[in-house]
């Protein structure tokens, strides 16, 4: 791709998340010059990030699940709550604190389901904050599918905490197709235990802002995380991705390929790869990348790939950042067998996302986000 | 029966450093329906740069002279149209596009240049048997375009673009180099099933003698610095094979 873009330096990735708390008072107000929040376009939050306690935006939880995988409701202080996901920011401990109700979805050991459990996270309006928390918990040597699929219009902070016992597996796609209107900012926690194994693809369409921030922490050797993530920025839409893998844990491997697409006067995607490797985890392997297509002007990219290694003995980690415009000499080739301009530009997108569509788990997903892909190209 | 008429073309390119070079200097070439044209010239001559204002790349500018194809102003065209009034380029470094199937790509292309989509049916069998000519395995049509070709399959599958598209009038530009002896004749023989019916004009590039063994060329071209120094029948590339282009070298240099 033309056009390489530096990583811009940034603090120590052990420093940058080393704040944790349930309680959102220790937390100060971001006032925007902070490294995590240095990005976020702060006055288009609805107060998310300023206020505290509930709010009175409404927001509608479905759940739709494969047989065998169970459902709950669980109640603040819970101890099934928090025992993988401690907040990292403000927003995230607001969420935590107000929630009305949180989504248990457990499935377990030993069972094994490949049709999908479906969470619909419904906005109903933009007045109002609303708050969300969801735990997924697949236990020991289980697997499962889960789809989190938001759409409508809200002003909606969550936190979903990933809990993938030993030797389980678990495939998450999360699919942000919210109105034009929406606010969402989210962390989605992962904690994979021994030889346990996640897929996790973001796909981010939709919303005003979207601010999610997946992240993965090993609580054993031999875990192994799949972090996917495609996003297509039109005017005025702010899709930020910030990506924490915590190794921490000796011969785990993780994998992160975002790409995303811009158009329109204002379209600004942020993407933070954080990744540390701590002194125990040995044989470590990791690589990330995120690429952007630009495709128009006026358009803002920020990719930050932020690699910490801390112990000598990595079996590989590496990471790159690109964005650029369509290739000239792809267009040329294309149109040089009789393929108009425009539809060669859809050709040359289209197989740039292709190769993460392809590799989403769900059938009928890849159809939907092929076409919502098709419908911004239009 | 179809004329690609070229007069007096001058061309230029622009450089990292903004200065513009004429790198065309007065190219006259007219390539009629069965007709098969060797243009033959040493490293930087400008061969190229012929090929690709033809086909109309952006990065070179024509800044003098004409292009027609049956009467038609070449040079108004898009890039996109030149192909659909039939002209093709072979390319000497096909691009990869990621992401993009061979057979995707294909059948786009088919129905930009026929103006229809092809029959779903009808399409699955005309590429097969067209790959099968040019001794190309099936899994082919699934790969990404040109991602991971070796040289020769990036050849034969231009050439199978040839065949599929049959353009009138065909630019090949170093189409032989980077193939090995047996992948030259699948090549070659390729180039004369879309030349043998006489309805197709081939205009073909190269620096060496080797392919003009397999497909036999009615006029050959010296092309020194940009312009062309020398015509004649096969013969001539016979006398450049033994004795090289640097007769004409200094000819192109003092012209």
């Amino acid at each position: 791709m033309a056009g390489l873009q530096g990583a811009v330096e940034t603090a120590p990735v052990s420093r940058l998340h080393e704040r944790q708390s349930f309680d959102p008072a220790d937390f100060p107000v971001p006032g925007g010059r902070e490294e995590e929040w240095r990005f976020t376009p702060l006055r288009r939050l609805r107060s998310l990030h300023s206020e505290l306690g509930p709010g009175d935006g409404k927001v509608s939880v479905v759940v739709d699940a494969a047989s065998g995988v169970s459902v709950g409701n669980l109640e603040h202080g819970d101890p099934g709550l928090g025992t993988a996901y401690v907040p990292a920011d403000r927003v995230s401990a607001r969420a935590f604190a107000s929630f009305r109700e949180a989504t248990l979805i457990s499935v377990p050991a030993g069972y094994e389901s490949a049709v999908p459990t479906w969470l619909s996270v419904r906005g109903e309006g933009t007045e109002g904050a609303a708050f969300g928390h969801t735990v997924v918990d697949v236990q020991p040597n289980a697997r499962a599918v889960v789809v989190l699929d938001h759409s409508g219009s809200a002003t909606y902070a969550d936190n979903v905490e990933l809990i993938v016992g030993d030797g389980a597996s678990l495939v998450v796609v999360s699919l942000q197709g919210w109105a034009d209107d929406a606010v969402h900012l989210s962390h989605h926690h992962a904690r994979l235990g021994r030889d346990a194994r996640l897929t996790h693809t973001a796909v981010t369409l939709g919303g005003s802002v979207v601010r999610l921030a997946p992240s993965v922490r090993y609580a054993g050797p031999g875990g192994e995380a799949e972090l996917r993530g495609l996003y297509f920025a039109d005017a005025g839409q702010h899709l930020e991705h910030r990506l924490f893998v915590d190794h921490a844990e000796r011969n785990c491997r993780s994998r992160v390929s975002y790409k995303g697409a811009l158009q329109g006067s204002g379209a600004h995607a942020v993407w933070i790869g954080d990744v540390i490797i701590r002194p125990a985890a040995t044989g470590t392997d990791t690589y990330e990348y995120n690429r952007n297509l630009v495709l128009t002007d006026g358009t803002r990219v920020d990719s930050v790939p932020n690699l910490e290694i801390l112990t000598g003995e990595v079996a590989g980690a590496g990471h790159a950042s690109a964005s650029g415009r369509l290739e000239d000499q792809h267009l040329f080739y294309l149109m040089a067998r009789g393929i108009p301009a425009g539809e060669a530009r859809k050709l040359v997108i289209r197989g740039f996302f292709g190769e993460l569509i392809g590799r989403l788990e769900v059938p009928e997903l890849r159809e939907r986000v092929t076409a919502a892909i098709e419908a911004e190209l239009r | 029966m179809s004329t690609l008429e070229i007069r007096d073309l001058h061309a230029s390119v622009t450089d990292a450093a903004g200065e513009s070079r004429e790198v065309l200097r007065g190219v006259d070439l007219a390539v009629r329906a069965g007709q098969t044209h060797a243009i033959m010239g040493p490293n930087g001559s400008g061969k190229t740069t012929l090929a690709y204002a033809i086909a109309g790349h952006p990065k070179y500018t024509v800044t003098q002279g004409s292009i027609t194809l049956d009467g038609q102003d070449v040079l108004a065209m898009s890039v996109d149209a030149r192909a659909r009034a039939g002209l093709f380029l072979a390319m000497q470094y096909p691009v990869e596009v990621p992401g993009v199937s061979v057979s995707n790509f294909l059948r786009t292309a088919i129905t930009a240049v026929r103006g229809e989509a092809p029959k779903i049916r009808t399409f699955g069998k005309e590429l097969r048997e067209a790959m099968e000519q040019l001794q190309m395995d099936p899994s082919f049509a699934q790969r990404n375009l040109n991602e991971g070709f070796s040289g020769g399959e990036k050849k034969r599958h231009e050439i199978l673009q040839l065949e599929l598209l049959n353009p009138k009038i065909a630019i090949l530009d170093e189409t032989d180099s980077g193939l090995d002896i047996d992948a030259l004749r699948v090549v070659s023989a390729g180039i004369n099933r879309f030349r043998d019916d006489q309805a197709h004009g081939v205009l073909l590039i190269t620096h060496y003698t080797r392919i003009l063994r397999y497909v036999q060329p009615d006029f050959v071209h010296v092309f020194v610095a940009g312009r062309i120094v020398e015509e004649g029948g096969s013969e001539l590339a016979e006398e450049l094979e033994s004795s090289g282009y640097e007769r004409f070298v200094k000819a192109g240099a003092a012209a």
